[in-house]
């Protein structure tokens, strides 16, 4: 299953939701402003490190580069344009979109 | 891959419902209730997931007449009679808001984030609102 | 493989209809079939031809309806919804005794049903919103 995060994770609770309850295997693409989690030096750096242990993390490098914060991604997130987006969804069986 | 069949015309799929918002606030909560009514129409094999601010959307008692809004909380009620009535709440959203079934205006099933988990990943379309 | 969206927000406000319309690009340049384009809640506010934005910025608007062209796409917005937020066809403009109507090229008003079936038919369904 893929999840897509698309709020920060300083406003919203989306990105712990999705973590609470994503399954071993699964991945997780941070969009829009979910992107803020895919950041090294945050609050939310641990959660997300944590998260990595068992998901694929993905950030949408078009996003981060509009928020002027893509050489600050934490190791091991992949960065992945549009047409890594499309892969991920034809990838995974279902999306769940995390508003 | 299996999804990649042709599916058939009488084919039932698992939709399930993600409802995360509170009711009044933003209309998410009404239209995604009334996404649910149509698509009881369409005989699919519906489960609807209640959890963050979403399990607000069933506590009892809710009275709009000085907010001048439609009240459409009875509406859950009525799910039941559409063939609806797989609904999951999740355990926790309930406590961290110090809620019990109790409270709710209809029989849910209350879930532990482990098994909401599963029940997402059982569903072949998941409609988040 | 056969994709439907489901759009939740306006545009401009929210950047859920920019992403929507570039992963929609983005599928059908990798030769995915896009079965249907639903809009939904403030969704239903990508459908109006009155939009007029700076002459710098993208025009999200036309840039559907272009979309919609060149691939045939399918972009319905909700009938319930645009009602709700003044989105109007001329038939429906018609029946709701309107002096006007707004819908943009390409798009055309149903009902929520076709949300249903844009489940039912694709083999995912992503959805953008808020």
């Amino acid at each position: 299953m893929l999840h897509t995060v698309n709020k920060s994770p300083f406003q919203a609770n989306a990105l712990l939701s999705c973590l609470r309850v994503v399954k071993k295997g699964s991945a997780i693409l941070l969009i829009e402003d979910g992107v803020y989690g895919a950041l090294v030096g945050t609050k939310a750096t641990p959660t997300i490190q944590e998260a990595m242990k068992n998901s694929k993390v993905y950030a949408l490098a078009p996003d981060l580069e509009a928020r002027g914060i893509q050489d600050n991604v934490l190791k091991g997130v992949k960065t992945i344009d549009y047409g890594g987006f499309v892969d991920l969804v034809a990838e995974y069986d279902t999306v769940q979109a995390w508003l | 891959m299996s999804d990649e069949m042709m599916e058939d015309e009488g084919t039932i799929k698992k939709f399930g419902y993600v409802n995360r918002k509170a009711p009044y606030g933003t209309v998410y909560a009404l239209e995604s209730l009334e996404v649910v009514l149509i698509g009881a129409a369409f005989d699919q094999d519906v489960s609807v997931i209640f959890m963050d601010d979403g399990v607000y959307q069933l506590k009892k008692g809710q009275d709009t007449k000085a907010s001048g809004m439609k009240n459409f909380s009875p509406t859950y009620r009525a799910l039941e009679g559409y063939d609806v009535e797989k609904l999951y709440v999740e355990k926790e959203s309930m406590d961290i808001r110090g809620l019990s079934t109790d409270d709710l205006i209809v029989p849910v099933e209350v879930k532990s984030s482990e098994e909401i988990m599963q029940i997402m990943e059982d569903q072949d379309i998941i409609l988040s609102f | 493989m056969k994709f439907s969206i489901m759009i939740s927000e306006g545009p401009y406000t929210h950047q859920a209809s920019d992403s929507a319309y570039l992963f929609t690009k983005a599928a059908l340049e990798k030769g995915h079939e896009i079965f249907r384009v639903f809009f939904y809640h403030d969704g239903v506010n990508n459908g109006t031809r009155l939009t007029t934005p700076p002459q710098d910025d993208r025009n999200i608007v036309n840039r559907w309806s272009e979309l919609a062209q060149a691939h045939k796409l399918d972009l319905v917005v909700c009938v319930a919804a645009a009602q709700r937020r003044g989105i109007v066809d001329p038939e429906e403009a018609k029946r709701n005794s309107k002096d006007a109507d707004n819908i943009a090229p390409g798009f055309h008003i149903s009902g929520l049903g076709q949300l249903i079936e844009a489940g039912i038919q694709a083999d995912r369904l992503v959805v953008f919103g808020d």
